[in-house]
């Protein structure tokens, strides 16, 4: 059962303002999931690797190299920040 | 069905804007009961399709799918058109590129009518979730349609789009597809570059088509498939025409595993089991070799899946912080005169703006992937996950498809699962498996069944070996056809 100091805990975490209700209701479903997880425990993975990548591809690189993209998606980007000013991102002070 | 709009547009018998007008009056019509599409794109399509049709007239070869009709999931990224992802995070975002796959269709001409309503951020299993509105199914509006490709699958079922294009993480195409009665088919992982898909768990997620044919499935998945310096983990695939090959092979002798453990369990329909009983003798007698096999139970990869899905989740959804994009409390300060830190503008915008499920998710991830819990839950997952690869590698030593059912249950009531997030997650109990292994698998009607005096479709699921999407539709191509 996880407890709604946990679940708390875990918001932190996730950047993510809950509400005491939320707290309350999350502990519960949560603690339903993790309950329906513990299945996990029944495969016997002694010996067995966990799995990097399902097709087994690896050390896939490309050159490191600039590649420009149009001023319509530059625009785009710009457009979609919440905050701005002229070109630049506004964000409020880290310190 | 493209094929046969297809020779219409160059034989003359029709334009491609005649035809788009038809889909944009069906989609007046029937929209505000279905609700499949979340916007429009009426001036662009009609001006596409009135120049695939000078194409046309001036003699110019015209691919298969120049001028028809399609809807796309609202999560795939269309340049300078909205793209929420059925989220209010992204409620004014407009996408600044195409997708990989839009930049890919573009080329052929393809027709988009709008983008197709999911659950948010393709989280669910019945596009209940989606933060706009929840999509009816054509077969019964009390019913869901399935998800979180509801919208497309609908569309598609109620004749407001050719085909649509969906995304599938854990049955998201599929699922939907049996339910509403359409084709629907997530190919091998790597198959499709993700690029420009809203990513939701990155190690499952796989764009491919939903629509009303083996056929027309095919022809999309080979316009789509091929390697994408912008996604790694694309796979350079062989330059093949899927629709060219169907029904040339016989399947005598193709063998057909069915796994006992997908059949004697209690969530299991009985209506549903009996259709795909009755798919399996029908595969018989067109002379395949239905094998008895035995693959881990579907409940340990379901719980493989809400490990590994909410862990990737939770990452991937770091990047809705109210800072680069999307709906931010800091952009209201200046009208409210809150005075917000940069630490109130991250828990206040998540708080505000992220629905139900994909916070519980969130949640789930942050947990699973914590210090102390990381080895217990995700790593223990990705252990599963390997030892199911294997199961299935071995199952292929015997068989060349696996066959069961899609959904455990036709469409159910919409609000029935919605309280009891456990419950909803056990629809995705046969479709999860094909994405935990990154396998290529495909819905097909194979009937309906009567509940509340509705005729409900039921959907088999045929599940292939890695890559070979060749007998995969072949198999499904001549059920379809007898």
């Amino acid at each position: 059962m996880l407890s709604k100091d946990e679940v708390k805990r875990i918001a932190q975490l996730a950047r993510m303002e809950i509400t005491e209700k939320e707290a309350e209701k999350y502990s519960r479903e949560l603690s339903d999931i993790l309950g329906f997880v513990e299945k996990l425990n029944e495969a016997d993975t002694e010996g067995i690797e966990p799995i990097a990548h399902i097709t087994g591809a690896k050390n896939v690189l490309r050159e490191d190299k600039v590649v420009e993209y149009g001023e319509e998606t530059k625009k785009g980007i710009i457009e979609n920040f919440p905050e701005k000013k002229d070109r630049f991102n506004k964000v409020k002070a880290v310190f | 069905m493209i094929r046969d709009l297809h020779n219409k547009l160059i034989n003359g018998e029709i334009t491609s804007e005649k035809l788009t007008e038809e889909y944009f009056d069906k989609i007046e019509k029937k929209d505000p009961e279905i609700q499949a599409f979340l916007s429009l794109n009426k001036e662009f399509a009609l001006d596409k399709a009135r120049a695939v049709d000078k194409k046309i007239k001036n003699g110019e070869k015209v691919d298969l799918l120049a001028g028809i009709p399609c809807g796309v999931k609202d999560n795939i990224c269309i340049s300078g058109l909205p793209v929420t992802a059925a989220s209010k995070v992204l409620e004014n975002y407009t996408a600044p590129y195409d997708a990989a796959v839009i930049k890919q269709l573009k080329r052929f001409d393809m027709v988009i009518l709008g983008k197709n309503n999911l659950d948010e951020f393709a989280m669910g299993s019945s596009t209940e979730n989606s933060a706009y509105q929840t999509t009816k199914n054509p077969h019964d509006i009390s019913r869901v349609p399935g998800g979180t490709s509801g919208g497309g699958a609908a569309a598609v079922a109620a004749h407001e789009c050719v085909w649509a294009l969906g995304s599938d993480t854990g049955g998201s195409i599929r699922q939907p597809a049996a339910l509403c009665g359409v084709v629907g088919l997530k190919p091998t992982y790597g198959m499709v570059s993700r690029y420009g898909l809203i990513a939701m768990a990155s190690s499952f997620d796989q764009i491919g088509p939903l629509a009303k044919s083996v056929d027309d499935a095919a022809i999309v998945l080979s316009r789509i498939s091929g390697k994408d310096r912008k996604d790694s983990t694309s796979m350079p695939t062989a330059d093949k025409n899927y629709e060219d090959m169907l029904g040339g092979a016989d399947i005598s002798g193709l063998r057909i595993g069915v796994p006992r453990e997908y059949f004697a369990r209690d969530g299991l329909d009985k209506g549903v089991e009996q259709k795909i009983k009755a798919a399996i003798e029908k595969y018989e007698n067109l002379g395949a070799k239905i094998i008895d096999i035995n693959l881990p139970k579907p409940d340990l990869a379901l719980a493989t899946y809400y490990v590994i899905m909410p862990s990737e989740v939770s990452s991937n959804m770091a990047r809705f912080d109210g800072i680069r994009f999307g709906q931010s409390v800091g952009a209201e300060s200046e009208k409210t005169g809150a005075d917000y830190t940069l630490w109130d503008i991250y828990f206040k915008s998540r708080a505000k703006y992220i629905g139900p499920e994909v916070k519980r998710r969130i949640m789930l991830g942050t947990y699973a992937l914590s210090a102390g819990y990381y080895d217990q839950y995700y790593k223990k997952a990705q252990k599963v996950r390997s030892l199911i690869k294997r199961e299935f590698e071995e199952a292929f030593q015997k068989v060349d498809l696996i066959l069961g059912p899609t959904s455990p249950t036709p469409a159910f009531k919409i609000g029935e699962k919605s309280e009891d997030p456990l419950e909803m997650y056990l629809s995705d109990i046969y479709t999860v498996t094909a994405n935990i292994v990154g396998i290529p698998a495909i819905s097909i009607p194979c009937g309906t069944t009567s509940v509340d005096g509705k005729d409900l479709p039921a959907g088999m699921q045929l599940m292939g070996k890695w890559f070979d999407e060749e007998t995969l539709l072949n198999a499904a191509y001549v059920f379809e056809k007898s």
